[in-house]
Parts: C-alpha cells; structure tokens; sequence
C-alpha cells in the first residue's frame, strides 16, 4: 500500500522551504544587482560589488577580525565546556542539580544583557582591553552550546569504557584523552561548528564591547548600511554563505551531517 | 602468577548512605568466588573498592601479601569484565585487547603477537579487524574477555558478564569462562544474580544482603545446610515452621509446634540446634500423606508442576507449600499430615529466623 502524505502537510513543506530559501534567493539576486541601491529582482548583471568588499578596507580588516575572535572565542569555551561537561556527566549523580544550569544561563540571559554587563563589568570595570573584552565576551556567550553539544554526546557514552581502560593500566587523565575524547569527536567538533557560527553572527554582545579600531563583519555590515545601503551588503552576505556552504560540504564528506543532529 | 584476594572488615559509603557494612571475605589462590545477591545488594560495589574506583571508609584490600587499599586503580593489575563489555568502541577488536598491553610499554609487533594468540584461544579467529559495534553480544563478551586475559592478571573480576546475553549462550560462556579461568590458573571473582550461574561455576558462593555477606560457603553446602533463615529461603527452603523442644529420648527428639501438634524428629536425620529452633522445608521436603505423624494440615489450591502436584496448605502455622505425587491427585479440603523429608529439610536456630 503506498502511503498517503496529508496535503496539508505537503502545503506546509512548501511553505516552509518557500520561507527558508526564499530569502537567500533574494539575497544573492540584490547582489548582482548592477544598481546603487538595494533591489529585487535585479536590474542589469554586476559583479562589481563583491569586488567593492575588497575595496572597502573596513571589510577584508573585520573579516579577519570575526573569523579570528570565532576561532579563538570557540576554542577557549571549548576548553572550559568540555571538561564542566564532562565533570557534569560523570558525576551527574554527585553534583548540585543548579550546577547544568549555570553553564546555560548565557543562553537565557537575554544577549543584549550579557553584552552590557561585560561592558560594565570587564571592559570598563577591569579596563581589560577591547580584543580582551570581544574574546571573553564571545567565550560566554558560545559556552552553552558547547556545554550541550559536547555533554549530548557524553550522556550516551558509557563510563564503564574509561574504567576498562583504567583497569588495563591507563591513568585517568590519559583514559579521558585515549578513550573519552575520540569516542565525543563528533559531538566537539558539532560544538565548534555550531559555536563558531554563532560567534560569528554574534551583533548584540559586540555591539556594547567593539571600540575605535577594532570592530567585527556584522558590526561592520550594520555601520556600512547606515551609510551607503548599496548591495555591498548583499554581496558579503552572499560570500558569507558561500564560506558556509562549503564548510557544510567539507564536514558532510568527511563526517555525515547527520552527527549534527545526534 | 596467581594470588589470594582478601576483603578485611571493609564499608563503604555512598555520600552518607552505607552500602557495604563490615565485609569480609577472602578468594584463595586460583580460586573462583561468586558473589549471589539480589539487585543493589552491593556486589559491584564490592568489585569496585577491589578495582580502585571506590575507596573503601574502613578495612583493608589485599592482594596477596599485598596491602592495596590505597593503591591508584591503573596500577593495581586487576582484570576487569563488565556488564556492558566495555569495548572500547572506537578501535579493532585487536586494539581492544592489546590496549592492557599497550599501556605497560609493550612494542607493536610483540602486543600485536599476543594479542592475535588471545583472539584466538576466545574463538574469535579472523574478527581481529572488526569493530565492537559489527560483533554479536557473545563475540563482544569474548573480546572483553580476552582483553582482560592477556595482561596475565592475578585477580580476574567479572560483573554479571553474561545478562546481556540470551539464556543458551549464557550457559556456554559461563563453562567457557569457567574453563579459561581454570586454565590460566587465575583468582577469580565473580558476580551474578543468577543462583544457578553462581552455583554452577563457583568453587564458593557469597550470599550477600544489604550489604553483608550472609553465608560464604560451596554451593553443595548452602544448597544443602544453611547457616540461617535468609539463606535457607533465598536456596529454596521455602516453609519456615517454629518448633519446640518437647521432649526427647535415644533416637528422636520430640519437638511441638504452636497449635500443640508435635512432631518425632529421629536424631540419626536430624541434628536439632536448640531447645527452640525452625523447621526449613523445601515444598517436595514435605510429603502429603492421608494420616500418620506429621503436620496436621488442610489442603488448598492445587497447582499442576510436571513433576508434582503443589498444594497451599492451611495450618496452624499459616501458609505451607508442599507437593504431593501425580499418581494421587488429592481435592482442596482434604485433612492430611505433612511429613518432613530429612534430605530437603534442614534445621535452623530460632535466632537466624
Ligand atoms: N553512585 C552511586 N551513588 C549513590 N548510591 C549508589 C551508587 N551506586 C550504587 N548505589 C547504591 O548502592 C547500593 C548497592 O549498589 P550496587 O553495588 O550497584 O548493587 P548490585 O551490584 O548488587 O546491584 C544500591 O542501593 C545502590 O542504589
Ligand atoms: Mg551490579
């Protein structure tokens, strides 16, 4: 017998793509708009604001400064969420109920909260240097995730695998590095990957930490649309989802996509 | 190498709740010790304060000679099979067993050499490159097995290695275990909830309850004398009757039950241990017969065994089970006497009861 899909839910599918994709088909229309101003549907063919990105110093500079302050940002919450993960996992039992809870509370607290009690605590309160300020600011606001992400994995790992390796001779901390660790690869780097997207989206907590000199793309985007709302903005976006895809791409070759959802 | 395993006076807690109260119990030198009790009763607990996860709030932990209470878990050479095998899930089936071997420093070619030679006395020839997740759960268990073999442990544990697996293979491990275990001569113990796996296999058995061990004796002995009430139901002694002693000449005690009846025990079959004592009877230890000395009794619901008929019985103790013979199906209502059977009948002091 075949099975029958209710129209409604097939009207709701189309819906939803229609919403999804939608808008990126309009995005990367704008871009290629050969016109000074923002429009849909395009009018003429031009490449010539993907190459304005590169004329604009202030682009190529926060590109490098959002890509730099993601991977960095990532990777020190990762240092600090994948163990408080694993202690939380381990341990669940032993430990205070409220102590999952603080890790997730970055993503409770409304972001343009954190972004404002960072300015007030770490970048005016210590003094602590901009860069210094987008790097904490950005490692708090990612922790969740990685708390999550990684803890997932962890809950379905069975502890017992770390106790058999320790019994067969392996110390603790070489058991978590030879047996925990390659067994939640995919559950850390779904975390990196999930973090540094956020990261570098991120407007509402580097709005409050960016300063003279340094800012980062999104911030740079919003400040240029203020100005010029020329289809520069659709260009980068484009390049934006251009670098996207093809990490997308690169993780589905080599690991399936399907760990993103495990 | 094989050595003797001692548990002095050990507990553990966890947080404030104790779990093991005063243990003691010592696995000889190639010996193979089960520990037999009902689920949280506190045997793996009692394996992991021996493996090094759990520090034990008092006693001591000895390997031999060896005092190893305090001894970090990775250096104490103990090999270990878990419930859920444990594989490492990420390497081959042959990385799985040379791991023990790799972290004592072993070069490639000769961890790798072992480590074939283990796969195979496992039966396991030809899986070397699989990985844990395309074996069977008896192929599993044997790579844990044989990973836990190969690093020649003196002391090898084992927690309820076989209850993942279904009930034929459960019996064909657990003589393959017994037999590997014999032939590499290593102290063994072992824990189970099953009774017939642990009477099977073990050279003694712990019954352990809430902590304690109630009776560390051979299978043939517990089956046979238990040392107390709670052994004597847990091995199928399932009637507990007081008794009295009432009197007694040369050759039997004459003991009275509450309700005034009295029963002739004749010394050459049983031993009575004191002036009141406990009748523990095993349903086929009492033998329904239409008149004669025994335990007055009326006849209730009749249940179809097989072997037997089994009949709740009203007496003036409460509730007794025993079973009567095929040949002669007897109806609910019936007034007749129960006669204890001496060999599926034993005698316990009040005070165990
Ligand atoms: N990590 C733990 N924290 C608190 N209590 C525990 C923990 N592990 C076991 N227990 C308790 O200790 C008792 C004994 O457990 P265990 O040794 O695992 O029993 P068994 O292996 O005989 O089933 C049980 O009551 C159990 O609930
Ligand atoms: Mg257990």
């Amino acid at each position: 017998m075949k099975t029958r899909i209710h129209p409604a839910l097939i009207a709701f599918s189309v819906f939803t793509f229609v919403f999804l994709i939608g808008p990126l088909i309009i995005i990367i229309g704008t871009a290629v708009s050969d016109t000074t101003f923002l429009t849909f549907p395009p009018q003429g063919f031009s490449m010539r604001w993907f190459a304005n990105i590169f004329e604009v110093s202030a682009f190529p500079r926060t590109m490098v400064t959002s890509f730099t302050l993601a991977v960095l940002a990532t990777t020190l919450s990762l240092m600090v969420g994948v163990p408080a993960a694993y202690a939380l996992a381990r341990f669940r039992i032993e430990l205070p109920k409220f102590l999952a809870n603080v890790f997730v509370l970055p993503i409770l607290v409304p972001e343009i909260v954190l972004g404002f009690s960072l300015l007030k605590s770490v970048a005016t309160g210590v003094g602590a240097s901009i860069w210094t300020s987008l790097l904490i600011g950005h490692a708090l606001l990612v922790l969740p995730y990685c708390v999550r992400v990684v803890g997932a994995s962890l809950n379905s790992f069975d502890f017992s695998v770390e106790e058999a390796a320790v019994s067969l001779g392996c110390p603790r901390w070489k058991a978590f590095f030879v047996v925990v660790l390659p067994n939640i690869r995919a559950g850390v780097i779904a975390a990196f990957i999930l973090a540094f997207i956020t990261s570098i989206n991120d407007v509402s907590v580097s709005i409050f930490l960016t300063g003279p000199g340094i800012s980062t793309l999104p911030i740079q985007l919003l400040a240029h649309m203020e100005q010029f709302f020329d289809p520069t903005i659709a260009a980068v976006s484009v390049l934006l989802m251009g670098v996207t895809v093809a990490v997308m791409t690169v993780v589905e070759w080599t690991l399936g996509l399907t760990f993103l959802t495990k | 190498m094989t050595v003797s395993l001692t548990l002095a006076h050990v507990s553990a807690h966890y947080g404030s709740t104790q779990v093991l109260e005063d243990l003691s119990l010592d696995v000889g030198e190639g010996e193979l010790v089960s520990l037999l009790g009902a689920s949280g009763c506190g045997k793996t607990t009692t394996l992991r304060l021996v493996a090094g996860f759990l520090r034990p709030t008092a006693g001591t932990i000895s390997l031999g000679a060896r005092n190893i209470t305090g001894v970090a878990a990775h250096a104490r050479n103990i090999g270990l099979v878990f419930q859920t095998y444990a594989l490492f899930p990420h390497l081959s089936v042959l990385d799985n067993v040379a791991f023990g071997l790799r972290q004592r420093g072993m070069g490639t070619a000769e961890r790798h050499g072992k480590a074939h030679e283990m796969i195979e006395r496992v039966g396991l020839t030809g899986l070397a490159d699989r990985y844990p997740s395309n074996l069977s759960g008896g192929q599993r268990q044997r790579v844990a097995l044989a990973r836990a073999l190969v690093i020649e442990p003196p002391l090898l544990m084992f927690d309820e290695p076989l209850s993942n697996l279904d009930a034929k293979l459960r019996v064909d491990m657990r003589v393959e275990i017994r037999r590997m275990q014999r032939a590499a001569g290593t102290t063994a113990l072992y824990v189970t909830h099953d009774q017939e796996e642990a009477f099977s296999i073990s050279d003694r058995v712990a019954i352990m309850h809430r902590g304690r061990i109630m009776q560390l004796d051979a299978p043939e002995v517990l089956y046979s004398r238990p040392a107390n009430a709670f052994v004597a139901d847990f091995v199928g002694f399932g009637n507990m009757i007081p008794l009295e002693v009432a009197g007694e000449d040369d050759t039997r005690v004459i003991a009275r039950m509450a309700g005034g009846a009295t029963l002739s025990l004749p010394k050459a079959d049983f031993s009575v241990p004191g002036r009141n004592f406990v009748l523990a009877a095993r349903p086929e230890g009492l033998g329904v017969s239409q008149g004669g000395a025994g335990i007055p009794a009326t006849l209730g619901l009749r249940t179809y065994l097989g072997r037997a008929y089994q009949y709740r019985c009203t007496t003036d103790v409460g509730e007794v089970i025993a079973n009567g013979p095929l040949s002669d199906p007897l109806e609910p209502g019936s007034n007749v006497t129960l006669v204890p059977q001496p060999d599926q009948c034993c005698l316990l002091p009040a005070e165990t009861a």
